[in-house]
């Protein structure tokens, strides 16, 4: 299992730096939000956090098209089920590798375009803590959409048709916590629990979806 | 080498073991038949109870409150109800699809994935044509409607998937898992969009409650029920016939094509 | 060991591609699979591999202990070289080996400087696998038969983009596997020069779930 984490690490990295495209999609939507309402930093500071759920959950969506779909062009998938590893197991390692270099970048970059909306240090904090519990839930559900359009010519739109309903509770939760954090009455706390909840949901739902569809990876 | 390979067509046939009625219904053909006999009496019996609703319906006294617009309640609470059965029933489709490999589980779940979206989008144009005489506004981002909307994405989700593999054998198994995979995920969706709504609720949205319905809108508003589940119960067997007369047409063709 | 299959048939969508097929094959026994495009050799291939499911029959790896009846567990015993050659383009051969090995989580194969070798390779090691020409790929895949070892090897065309001295090569890599007590499954419309190998000739079916009126309407 460690040989196949540092193989999809690797393999990121190396090959398109896919990790920087979906920093710098990230970028590109909270650059636009400002020409859309104004440059009014009182305004964007109060709905910085927003942005920056809405921009990393997009973000988070791209890429994922690749997760499965190219392993089934070069044939690799094949071989990585017929593998003595329980294949839930093996999807498992291949999200988190995914989220690694796709989902951790995003959230390391939030300081930064944070600062740009004008988003008070505690809420940039609060900002970071929410995607760090939130964001593998999107991957997660989102591979399981992977696996489905894995053996469809044009599958990255769909993985998002798909994904975007069913990760909405992430978003309400995460945005609920970051809120909480930042305004008094608000709760933090009770959020940010459910949102881990979610994400551990998620970790067992979606790679079990996903190694139900690539079971028999050919059909 | 025992055998070489034996090509002589039509000679497999795939074992029917049992011959419960469970059984029997998975060959298409008895299914054929018995669904053309029951859609009659079905179509008779929904317009019978769509006719008595409606009836019973419009002579319905008006509500002190919300006037003549009560009335939108006997489609829209059905509709709403019927957006979620058919889900219901798509699930256990699916899980007929992955667990019980019943060759018809796949075509209805096919079959019931517009008829769904259709009472969903209903539910939705009345909920809004309700909503703009009690609201003042065609939308509010109140938690039943939010909840609704997001359905609605969810079977159109599905409804391109399906369209996106032209194999229907092929498709039976995504759309399968994931109709399941949104199944688990609806009441999570509805949890989140009560504690979303209740933290954002605007004073001015005036709710009425629906707990205390009146013995007069009750019994119109069940009749339309019974009504609308008989229509889906209709609808869903004729588009299951078409389903399987797709299919056929299908083979037909693809035996024209190999010949 | 033995593996075995007890008159196997394969659905792919609505149509039967593969119907009754039955073989017994022990240890050091090789099977040729022949037939013209669209037979469905590589259907057959992928279901051996438990890649597709079987619509009637038994597949059965006799020997290997627990599961050796269900193809979704004994095929971590198979090694399967299909169609495309399951290497990544941004890593080195040598990464990508390593990988397939240290995954496999099988002992006893050969190192990959002497897999290299064994396929007239030794000096791409450490260069890009894309950098690599078609038939340098190949057999580049082929070593990964070798560096994690597997009682049975089920390739699919195995020679396509070989040359006729590389393909020399494969069939002598083969003959050694059985030698070693292996069994080797290869689909090919080029005799692979296995010596005594059994074969199996496939046709092209046309026929579409026979039996169920479900996709037949004359049938009805």
């Amino acid at each position: 299992m460690g040989a196949l984490l540092s193989r999809e690490i690797r393999v990121a990295l190396r090959a398109g730096s896919g990790a920087l495209m979906g920093v710098l999609f990230f970028l590109a939507v909270v650059t636009v939000f400002p020409f859309a309402i104004g440059p009014d930093l009182n305004q964007l500071g109060r709905i910085g956090p927003a942005i920056l759920w809405i921009g990393a959950l997009l973000a988070s969506l791209l890429g994922l098209d690749r997760l499965f779909a190219m392993e089934r062009e070069d044939g690799a998938l094949d071989a990585l089920v017929m593998q003595p590893h329980p294949l839930m197991a093996v999807i498992l390692v291949k999200c988190l590798a995914h989220w690694l270099v796709s989902g951790l970048p995003l959230i390391l970059a939030t300081p930064l375009f944070g600062i740009m909306l004008n988003v008070s240090p505690l809420g940039i904090a609060a900002v970071m803590a929410t995607l760090a519990a939130g964001t593998p839930a999107i991957t997660f559900i989102g591979a399981a959409a992977a696996a489905v359009a894995s053996a469809l010519p044009r599958g990255g739109l769909l993985i998002a048709v798909l994904t975007l309903p069913l990760v909405i509770p992430v978003l309400i939760f995460g945005i609920t916590a970051t809120n909480g954090a930042l305004y008094d009455p608000d709760p933090f706390t009770a959020p940010f629990l459910i949102l881990l909840a979610l994400t551990l949901f998620a970790g067992v739902l979606g790679p079990l979806a996903a190694s139900l569809m690539l079971r028999h990876s050919a059909e | 080498m025992k055998g070489p390979m034996s090509s002589a067509p039509n000679t497999q046939s795939i074992p029917q073991a049992s011959a419960s009625w469970w059984t029997r219904l998975a060959n298409p053909t008895r299914f054929m038949a018995l669904a053309g006999r029951l859609i009659p009496w079905l179509a008779a019996l929904t317009l019978i109870a769509g006719a008595i609703g409606l009836y019973l319906g419009f002579s319905a006294p008006e509500d002190y409150q919300q006037g003549a617009t009560v009335q939108i309640m006997f489609i829209h609470v059905p509709s709403a109800w019927l957006a979620m059965m058919c889900y219901s029933v798509m699930s256990i489709s699916a899980l007929g699809t992955l667990v019980w490999r019943h060759p018809l589980a796949d075509v209805s779940l096919r079959a019931a994935a517009p008829i769904g979206a259709a009472f969903t989008l209903l539910a939705l144009i009345t909920g809004s044509l309700w909503g703009k005489p009690m609201w003042g506004t065609w939308w509010v981002w109140d938690a039943r409607l939010t909840s609704v909307l997001i359905l609605f994405l969810i079977y159109l989700g599905l409804m391109a998937l399906s369209r996106a593999i032209e194999d229907p054998v092929q498709a039976a198994k995504p759309l399968a898992i994931v109709t399941l995979v949104g199944f688990v995920n609806i009441p999570i969706i509805k949890f989140s969009v009560d504690w979303w709504n209740t933290l954002h609720q605007p004073a001015s949205v005036s709710r009425f409650g629906r707990p205390t319905l009146d013995a007069v809108f009750l019994y119109p508003l069940l009749t339309m029920a019974i009504a609308f589940t008989l229509l889906f119960f209709t609808l869903h067997l004729m588009n299951m016939r078409n389903e399987i007369l797709a299919r056929r047409i299908r083979v037909m063709k693809l035996k024209q094509a190999g010949n | 060991m033995r593996f075995e299959a007890d008159s196997i048939s394969v659905n792919r969508g609505l149509r039967r591609v593969v119907q009754d097929v039955s073989f017994s094959l022990g240890e050091g026994d090789a099977l040729t699979v022949t037939g013209a495009n669209g037979a469905g050799k590589s259907t057959l291939l992928r279901a051996l591999c438990g890649l597709l499911p079987l619509a009637a029959g038994t597949l059965r790896l006799a020997g290997v202990g627990e599961g050796e009846d269900d193809p979704l567990i004994f095929r971590e015993h198979l090694h399967y070289l299909g169609p495309q050659n399951a290497m990544k383009a941004a890593l080195s051969v040598r990464e990508n080996l390593a990988f397939w090995r240290d995954f496999s989580g099988s002992s006893g194969g050969m190192a990959i400087k002497a897999a290299l070798n064994a396929v007239e390779l030794p000096h791409v090691a450490d260069l890009p696998y894309s950098y690599l020409s078609t038939g340098m790929k190949r057999r580049v895949a082929i070593c990964r038969l070798l560096v994690s070892k597997k009682p049975v090897w089920i390739v699919d065309e195995p020679t396509s983009g070989l040359d006729s001295h590389s393909s020399e090569l494969f069939s002598g890599l083969c003959r050694a596997h059985c030698a070693d007590g292996g069994i080797v499954i290869a689909a090919t419309h080029l005799p692979l020069g296995l010596g005594k190998a059994q074969t199996l000739e496939m046709k092209t079916l046309f026929t579409f779930f026979e039996g169920d009126e479900f996709f037949d309407g004359e049938n009805a």
